[in-house]
This record gives structure tokens, C-alpha cells and sequence, in this order.
């Protein structure tokens, strides 16, 4: 019979704990695992991705439902353990109890509050969950002022997620410089200068003496007397082990819960690992020596003989731009020695502290490239002696060959370890490619290795390219472009954070590699800027691709075709008259209904654009945008005003709609459909926003296609008016216009945020429905107009034309 | 060698943009770069005949409009995997004067 395993805490360590128990001897236990959060094991460290808008819960998620079901765990989310009895092993939670013959404790550790006036306003959060995470991203910092108290790994990673949601932010620091546990002062004022240049405020050596506010928090005052804005305070200031059953059931328990090294606590039956124990007086604070843990206590659990040795761990702050690494100890001391290296253009800082020639300690900013090469001569206590005089050039220099990343890694050795939270080596990944494993998902799969914080994602795909070569199908980069190395999501967040408002400026900033970017990047750039910066930002025309720089479908001949806005596709005499007579007097070789519900003339020459434009624009017909990433179409059906099924007028909310929403630049085109009745004439349930009416109102549902993929839209809400209607699409849209990557439709953005996060903020929040539909307002204010009539001006029309004929010259 | 003839001003063609001119040799397109360096090449991309004066300007590259060809403006030739290259014409800047090669005019003269 199986024994029976009980575990309390469903995080990091226990979540690893179960997976090599499961892997060396599915049968041994039947378990049954405990959790405080209402939910299963999920990669706590990509909670900061999480909070900055880059990754969804979705994505973290290391264990679902199918997992535990597999493994015949019986798992008891949302329900805190609240009682161990040892004397008739059983423990019991809120909801029920559990009998055991093993025990393990993996509680984890609770974050740090400090005890002053104003604590538990409403506003003040902490950082260690997904409540935590959901309740920053939940408070809609845009615009808002932030605090953060704590400048160390978890209040930088706050700071920076929050930054990027566009808060205020500054961060109070109790000590003189940022990370002082990992960083030197030197390394600090590296990292402090890089989050000023994004607009993040640091106030170092600042005591916090109150939060300040009535029915919430409304500022943060120093001791110093100094006050700052917050309508959200982050503490951070650190964690303490999660001990408060253990000691209620007297275990033995120190600052942590005392642990041997098979991590057995005082209690033959009881086992504790993860944050929440002391081992040899030592806390800990990383995944790192948890997994080591985990593999110990497994082998314990299953009566093999194993032992935890606790080894140095290095440090990496995950904001993106602020490349640190740091490991051992790194304060002065006597017969300590230090080797230096600085390039203060480039922000670079290298620091080797040395005791008898060997490496104790690490610090490294700006490039950190060699950190895992230090690292591991540290851990081995290398002798140095030989190689003193270029050590701080790193490996690539001890051959004399010229640094460069690839040679970093060719020259580390095999037991040199690129993943540091998964302790996996050089050889271990090289052996799992020369195994079969050619993708980052399979490497990852079979060894872990850039599975938990992924900063080392770089390095191994680096050594798989190396153990591969040319047979390696290197990812899709994750740069936007070849120009650089930075993702969509980053260079959008850095616009922001680091107030960049040029194309030029953004490309200084963030150090593209190419001059003047290329066709991929430009207009993905222009429009941030202008998505960002609606009034300062002055669209840059050339870096449009020709269709939007033209205002007409360039097509395979050169010339180009010409779609009038038909509002809602209703159109009247005139205007079909004029589209004719415009047809007629341009010679237009073919007039077709498009399947948008308006009128397309192909075949018309440059030249001819403004002049035709200029005809069309006296009929009162306007640009219909058939080019543009922006509104396209709102298609209508006939609705209530003649259908004897129509509920609602939704020809007329169509107009109104597409009169709201047009001239507006989006990450990629949006077509609206509204639809009289759920007959759905108007085929709403496929387009970017559909609102299908009914007797009681309006369903307004997002994220449709009918393109490259066919998708069915998702309900986003039912409301009784049409203004609401009018305002959850608006707010909807500037939503998308904010956060997509350009060149993505809306239902690839709604994938990647989430429905739920989508209906939070547009649907539910309504003060931030409302500062969305101003924010879109704003932007229209510059936007919503008819670039027809702007190049069919006088001035404009002769640069529609060849700039010389000397064809004719030739004649004369 | 080749003589030069006044066509336009620097002004007449957008930074990072192009204007063409109609010559005997077909359609050439004028392109002037971020840092006002002016080339002359074809208006007609090799691979299906796209209008290169339509494409991105990009350092002293230009990106057709129609399939993102990439063309080096100095010397005409298709960037990377693509194969085929842009007929150029020798073209100067100065004192803020765009100057085109007289055999754009002179051969059509001859024809
Ligand atoms: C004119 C029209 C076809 C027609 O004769 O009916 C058309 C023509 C083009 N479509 Fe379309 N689409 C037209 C309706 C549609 C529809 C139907 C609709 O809107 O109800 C769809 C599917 C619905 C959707 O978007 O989900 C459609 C899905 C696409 C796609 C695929 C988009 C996707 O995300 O999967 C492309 C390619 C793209 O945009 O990257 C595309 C791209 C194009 C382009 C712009 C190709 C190009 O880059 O040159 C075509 C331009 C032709 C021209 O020179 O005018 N067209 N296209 C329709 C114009 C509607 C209008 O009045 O503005
Ligand atoms: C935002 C963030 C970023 C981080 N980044 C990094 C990083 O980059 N690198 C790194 O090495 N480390 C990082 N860490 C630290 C790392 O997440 C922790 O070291 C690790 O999660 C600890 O694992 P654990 O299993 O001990 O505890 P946890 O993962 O915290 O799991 C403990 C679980 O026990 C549950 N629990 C507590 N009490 C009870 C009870 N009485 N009954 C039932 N359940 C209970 C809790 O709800 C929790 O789910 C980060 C932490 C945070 C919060
Ligand atoms: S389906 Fe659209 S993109 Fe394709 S040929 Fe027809 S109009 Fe062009
Ligand atoms: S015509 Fe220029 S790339 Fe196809």
C-alpha cells in the first residue's frame, strides 16, 4: 500500500520536490498537498513579467490541473494549513484534515511588514503572490504615483514592472546605495543612474515613518521630513520564514524552521524545505539551493541516503536593461585584494575581490557576460595566480583572442554552470542536444536549464548553437529586428519609462545596431511614439510603409486604389454619384464592392491621387483608411429602423462608432461589425470589436477574426445603453492602441494579456474606463482627420507628380 | 567621365524619401538619405518591378514596397539571400543642388 505524504505549501521547492518523487518512484506515496494561495505551483520568480505586462499567468503556470490529476494528487487549494497534530499525525486545515506518515513543510516565507502608522491602509501591498501582483497591475498605476520601499531584488523588479505600467515611481532605500546585500557601492550607483534615466526616482539611505492618508494611503513621509505622493505603496523590505504551524506544533524553530541534512526537522516524521527552514544557521533566499533541496529531501523520502550541501548562489536583477550579476562576498577586508576594471562611457563595471589568488567574490554591471566563468572559478576555488594580469578580460581574453560571446562560452568548461537556478552545467546541456533535444523547449524540458528565471535563455541557447552548429534553428530572435536585441514589449516600455520621443532618440537610447533602422522597425517605432506621445509626436511620414505614406492600396502595378469611408456602409445618391463621376473622369479600370461594405477604385495612377481625393472630398466623402493600421470598416445590418427583427438601431450605433473611431493609428487594422439582432447580419462575432443587439441592450464582444485565422469573438460585457456600448468600445480600443505589439490583431493581443485583465480594466474599473476614453480623446484630437484633404491641397498636390519630365526636355 | 546638369534642390525631396524623374531610360528614382546623401537609381525593382521610390529609406538602403527587397543604394545590388541588382546613375550634391548625369538626358537626345 502506499504511504501517505502530506505537504503544506504548493510553491517553488515542494513543486519541485514532488516532480523527483514522482520521476524515481511514482508509487511510493499517495500525496496530499496543502496551499495558502487558491491555486497550484507557478513560477513565483515570473511574477515580475507578470506585473510589467510582458508574460500572463497563463505562461508561469509550472503545474496545471492535468499534472496533479496525473499524478493522483489530492490537492487542497485555498486552504491554509492551520494545525499539525503529531501525536496523531493528522493535520488540519480551514476546510478539513489529512493523516500522514511523512510530513513536509514548504510554507515558504512571508514578506517583511514594517511597523509604522498607516501600514494597513488600503493601498498598501506587498510583493510575494499573484494577489500581490494582480493587486499593483489591479490599482492601475497609469499615471499614478507609486512608492516603493525597499531597493533590493523584489523592490527594484516592483518598481521597474510598475514603471513600465506607466506609474510614477520612486523607490525608498533604508541603506546608502541600491542592493547593498549583492551590489558594492559602485555597482549600486551603476544600477541607480540606469533606473533614473527610466524615470524611476531612488532615495537612498531614506527611513520610512509613516504612510500618510485617510481612507487610503495618499503619500509616504521620511524621517528626514521629506513626503512623497503615493496612491500605491509597495513594501518590500524583505521576508521571514514561514514559520508560524511549526512552531505552534513545537517544532524545533529558530529564525527558521531547524532542519539536518536529509532536511528532517525535529520530528522523525516532519520534513521541512524552501524558504521556511534553518540549516546550519543559514537562511535561504533563492530557488537555487531550494532545488538542491528538493533533490535531497526526495531521495530522503524514499529512504536513500543524501545530504544538503548548501553552495554559494549568484544574483541577477531581472529588469530589463540593468545587467548585474553578483556572488560571494565582496566587502573589504585585510589580505583581500580587488581588481577592477571600468569604461564609465559605457556604464560598464567589473569588480573581482581576491584572497589568497583565488576569486571570493563577484560583482559585475553594464556587461555580464563572464559572470558564469567567475562564478564558477569561485566555486572551485580556482588558483588564479597565472592568469591575474587579464582575469578581469574574462576567458575569451586568456586565449588572447578578441572578446566575443560566442568565445565566452566556447571556452567555458564543462562543469561551468549557465543555469544558476537549476544548478545545470555546460556538459549537461551539451549532453541533452547530443541526445536529441535541438529546441530551447526540449533542452528545457529535459534538464530545466533556463526554466526558472530565464535570464540565462541567452547562454543556452549560445551553447546549443555551439554543440549544434549550423544545424541549429536559432528561436525566432527575441529582438523587435536585427537592429537590436530588445523585444516589441521592451523597446515600448523603455519609450515610456525613459521619456524618449524620437525615432533617432530611441535609437541612440537603446543602441540600435543599424543606421536608421530598416522597414521592419521604423514603423513599429513611429507608431509607439505616436500611440505614446499623441500631442509631442510629429508622425514621421517616411517611416511609413507606402500604403499609409500614400493614403491608397499601392497595388502590383504601381498604381493604387482609392476607398471612400461609406459610414456604417449607408451611402446616398450624391455620393454614388460622385464615385462615378470620379471613375469616369480618372479613367478607373475597375469599380468593386469590397467585402467591407463600400466602394474600392482600382487602378489609379500617383499622380492622379490628390486630384481624384480633392473631387471626392467636395462630395463630403472622406478617406476610408482600406490602408491604414487603424479603423477600417464598422459594418452595419439594417437594424431596427426597417428590419422586423432589428432590436436596436444598430446602423445608427455603427455610424456613430466608426465617426468615434476613425483616423485612429492602431497596432494593426480593427474592423468593427454591429449587428441588429443575434441573427448577426452584420457577421459581428468575427471582427476586432462585434456588438450583437438585443431587446435589453448590447453584447460587445472582442477579439474576432475571419482572416488568416477564423476565430469567434469573446463576450466582454452586456450593457443597457448605447452610450455605455459607445464608451467599453472606445476604452477597448485605446487599450489595445497602449499595450499590442505593432503588427498584432487584437484577438493575438487578448491572448497574450488575458480576457479576464482586458474586462478588469474597461469593463469593471470604471475610473479607468473612463481615463482610457480620454486618453483615446486626446490622441483623436490630433488624429481624426481626413488626410485626403491635407494632400490635396495646392501646396501639397505637385508632390504627387514626377519631379522633372525629361522625357519631354528630350522632345524639344 | 560623365557632365552633370542641375535638376532639382536637395528641399524638393523629403529626408528619407525619394521623387522620380521621368527620363528616355525610364522612370529614375532620387533618393535622399537622413544625412542628405542623394542617389539615383531605376524605379523599378528587378524582382517583380516595384516602384523603389515608394520603399523605406533605411541608412543608404532601400526596401521595396512591394516584396522587402532590400537594395544598397551605391551600388544597386539586392541585399542578403536576394539576387538581382538596380541599374544606379551617377548623381551629385551641391550647394544644395541636386545635379543628375547628362546621359540621362543625352541618350534620350540620341534616341
Ligand atoms: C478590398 C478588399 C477585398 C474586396 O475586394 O472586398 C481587401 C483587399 C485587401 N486586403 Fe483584405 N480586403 C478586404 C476585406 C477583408 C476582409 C473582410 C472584412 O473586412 O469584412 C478580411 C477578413 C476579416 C479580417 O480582417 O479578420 C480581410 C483580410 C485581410 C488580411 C488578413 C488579416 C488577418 O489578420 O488575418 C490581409 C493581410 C494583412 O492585413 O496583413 C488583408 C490585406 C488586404 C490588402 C490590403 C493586401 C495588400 O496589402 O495589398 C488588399 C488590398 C487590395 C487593394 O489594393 O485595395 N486582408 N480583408 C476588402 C476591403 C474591405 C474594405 O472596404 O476596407
Ligand atoms: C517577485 C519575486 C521574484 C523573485 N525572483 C527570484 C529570482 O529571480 N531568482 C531566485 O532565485 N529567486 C527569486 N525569488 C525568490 C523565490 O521565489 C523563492 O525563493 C521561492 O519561491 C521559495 O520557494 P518556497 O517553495 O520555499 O516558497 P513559496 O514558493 O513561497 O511557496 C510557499 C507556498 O506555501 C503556501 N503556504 C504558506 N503557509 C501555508 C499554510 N499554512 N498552509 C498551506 N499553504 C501555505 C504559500 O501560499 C505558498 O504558495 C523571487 C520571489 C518573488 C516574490
Ligand atoms: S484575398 Fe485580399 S489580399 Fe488576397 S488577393 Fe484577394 S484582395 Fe488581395
Ligand atoms: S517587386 Fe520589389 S520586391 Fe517584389
Amino acid at each position: 500500500m502506499k504511504k501517505k505524504l502530506v505537504v503544506i505549501g504548493a510553491g517553488m521547492a515542494s513543486g519541485r520536490l514532488l516532480e523527483h518523487l514522482f520521476e524515481t518512484d511514482p508509487d511510493a506515496y499517495h500525496v496530499t498537498l496543502f496551499n495558502g494561495e487558491p491555486r497550484g505551483n507557478y513560477n513565483r520568480l515570473m511574477l515580475s513579467p507578470v506585473l510589467s505586462g510582458e508574460k500572463t499567468y497563463d505562461e508561469i503556470v509550472t503545474h496545471d490541473e492535468a499534472w496533479y490529476q496525473a499524478h493522483g494528487v489530492d490537492c487542497r487549494f485555498g486552504q491554509p494549513v492551520v494545525r499539525i497534530d503529531r501525536e496523531n499525525r493528522v493535520v488540519h486545515s480551514n476546510h478539513g484534515s489529512a493523516e500522514y506518515d511523512a510530513l513536509v513543510i514548504a510554507t515558504g516565507s512571508a514578506p517583511f511588514i514594517i511597523p509604522v502608522p498607516g501600514k494597513d491602509l488600503p493601498g498598501v501591498v506587498t510583493y510575494r503572490d499573484l494577489e500581490d501582483t494582480n493587486a499593483m497591475i489591479e490599482a492601475g498605476v497609469a499615471g499614478k504615483d507609486a512608492v516603493v520601499i525597499g531597493g533590493g531584488l523584489l523592490g527594484l523588479e516592483a518598481a521597474a514592472g510598475m514603471a513600465a505600467r506607466g506609474a510614477r515611481v520612486t523607490v525608498i532605500h533604508l541603506m546608502g546605495h541600491l542592493m547593498e546585500r549583492q551590489l558594492d557601492s559602485a555597482a549600486g550607483y551603476l544600477l541607480q543612474k540606469d533606473l533614473e534615466r527610466r524615470g524611476i526616482k531612488v532615495h537612498c539611505a531614506g527611513a520610512t515613518k509613516a504612510i500618510l492618508g485617510h481612507d487610503r494611503a495618499e503619500a509616504v513621509l521620511l524621517e528626514d521630513g521629506t513626503v512623497y505622493p503615493a496612491d500605491l505603496v509597495c513594501m518590500a523590505v524583505g521576508i521571514r520564514p514561514e514559520t508560524r504551524i511549526a512552531t505552534d506544533a513545537r517544532l524545533e524553530v529558530e529564525r527558521g524552521v531547524v532542519v539536518d541534512d536529509a532536511l528532517r526537522t525535529s520530528d522523525p516524521h516532519i520534513f521541512a524545505l524552501g524558504e521556511c527552514v534553518e540549516h546550519q544557521g543559514q537562511l535561504f533566499g533563492l530557488v537555487a539551493p531550494l532545488y538542491d533541496q528538493a533533490k535531497v529531501l526526495a531521495r530522503t523520502l524514499l529512504d536513500e541516503k543524501a545530504a544538503f550541501r548548501p553552495v554559494q548562489t549568484a544574483t541577477k536583477l531581472k529588469v530589463t536593461g540593468c545587467d548585474l550579476f553578483s556572488a560571494g562576498d565582496f566587502a573589504e577586508g585585510e589580505g583581500r585584494e580587488d581588481i577592477v576594471f571600468r569604461d564609465p562611457g559605457r556604464g560598464i563595471y567589473k569588480r573581482l575581490v581576491l584572497q589568497d589568488d583565488r576569486i571570493i567574490g563577484v560583482v559585475m554591471y553594464g556587461e555580464t557576460g563572464d559572470g558564469n566563468w567567475f562564478y564558477g572559478l569561485l566555486k572551485d576555488g580556482t588558483d588564479v595566480a597565472e592568469m591575474r594580469d587579464t582575469l578581469i578580460f574574462g576567458p575569451a581574453f586568456q586565449g588572447g583572442t578578441k572578446l566575443d560571446p560566442m568565445a565566452a562560452v566556447a571556452a567555458l568548461p564543462p562543469e561551468a554552470e549557465i543555469c544558476g537556478c537549476n544548478g545545470v552545467c555546460k556538459g549537461t546541456i551539451v549532453q541533452a542536444v547530443q541526445n536529441g533535444a535541438t529546441t530551447l523547449d526540449a533542452v528545457r524540458g529535459c534538464t530545466k536549464a533556463s526554466g526558472s528565471c530565464g535570464t540565462c535563455t541567452g547562454l543556452v541557447e549560445q551553447v546549443m548553437k555551439l554543440t549544434l552548429g549550423d544545424d541549429f534553428a536559432a528561436p525566432a530572435p527575441a529582438g523587435m529586428c536585427k537592429c537590436t536585441d530588445h523585444s516589441h514589449e521592451d523597446v515600448r516600455r523603455l519609450i515610456k519609462s525613459m521619456g524618449l520621443k524620437s525615432i533617432p532618440a530611441v535609437m541612440q537610447e537603446l543602441g540600435w545596431k543599424s543606421v536608421g533602422g530598416c522597414h521592419s522597425c521604423r514603423p513599429a517605432l513611429n507608431y509607439y511614439l505616436l500611440a505614446e506621445y499623441p500631442l509631442d509626436y510629429r508622425d514621421d511620414r517616411q517611416s511609413r510603409f507606402v500604403n499609409e505614406r500614400n493614403h491608397a492600396n499601392i497595388q502590383k502595378d504601381g498604381t493604387y486604389s482609392v476607398v471612400p469611408r461609406m459610414w456604417g456602409g449607408v451611402t446616398t445618391p450624391a455620393e454614388l454619384r460622385a464615385i462615378a463621376d470620379a471613375a469616369d473622369k480618372y479613367n478607373v479600370p475597375m469599380v468593386k464592392v469590397t467585402g467591407g461594405q463600400r466602394i474600392d477604385l482600382l487602378g489609379v495612377c500617383k499622380e492622379d491621387l490628390p486630384h481624384m481625393w480633392s473631387d471626392l472630398n467636395d462630395a463630403g466623402l472622406v478617406s476610408g483608411h482600406a490602408y491604414s493600421k487603424g479603423l477600417r470598416t464598422v459594418k452595419t445590418c439594417v437594424g431596427s429602423e426597417f428590419c422586423r427583427f432589428g432590436t436596436q438601431d444598430s446602423t445608427g450605433l455603427g455610424i456613430r462608432l466608426e465617426k468615434l473611431l476613425w483616423g485612429s493609428w492602431t497596432p494593426h487594422k480593427v474592423k468593427l461589425g454591429v449587428s441588429g439582432c443575434p441573427r448577426n447580419c452584420a457577421e459581428a462575432t468575427c471582427k476586432d470589436v462585434g456588438i450583437v443587439c438585443v431587446d435589453s441592450g448590447y453584447n460587445i464582444s472582442v477579439a474576432g477574426a475571419a482572416g488568416m485565422e477564423v476565430k469567434e469573438t469573446e463576450h466582454l460585457a452586456s450593457v443597457p445603453t448605447e452610450d455605455e456600448a459607445v464608451q467599453i468600445t472606445a476604452a477597448f480600443v485605446q487599450l489595445y492602441r497602449e499595450h499590442a505589439k505593432y503588427l498584432d490583431r487584437a484577438y493575438k493581443w487578448v491572448a497574450k494579456v488575458g480576457l479576464d485583465w482586458v474586462k478588469a480594466q474597461v469593463v469593471d474599473d470604471l475610473d479607468n474606463r473612463r481615463a482610457l476614453v480620454e486618453r483615446f480623446e486626446l490622441s483623436q484630437s490630433v488624429y481624426r482627420k481626413d488626410p485626403w484633404a491635407e494632400h490635396s491641397t495646392p501646396s501639397e498636390t505637385p508632390k504627387w507628380s514626377p519631379l522633372a519630365d525629361l522625357t519631354l526636355e528630350a522632345a524639344e | 567621365m560623365s557632365l552633370f546638369v542641375d535638376i532639382a534642390a536637395l528641399e524638393d525631396i523629403p529626408p528619407q524619401g525619394a521623387r522620380v524623374i521621368k527620363t528616355r531610360e525610364g522612370c529614375v528614382a532620387l533618393f535622399r538619405t537622413a544625412d542628405d546623401r542623394v542617389f539615383a537609381l531605376d524605379d523599378r525593382c528587378p524582382h517583380k518591378g516595384g516602384p523603389l521610390s515608394e520603399g523605406i529609406v533605411h541608412g543608404a538602403s532601400v526596401t521595396c514596397p512591394l516584396h522587402n527587397w532590400v537594395f544598397d543604394m551605391t551600388t544597386g545590388m539586392a541585399q542578403g539571400a536576394d539576387d538581382g541588382a538596380v541599374r544606379t546613375w551617377p548623381v551629385r550634391v551641391e550647394a544644395g543642388r541636386i545635379l543628375i548625369t547628362t546621359d540621362l538626358i543625352a541618350r534620350s537626345r540620341a534616341a
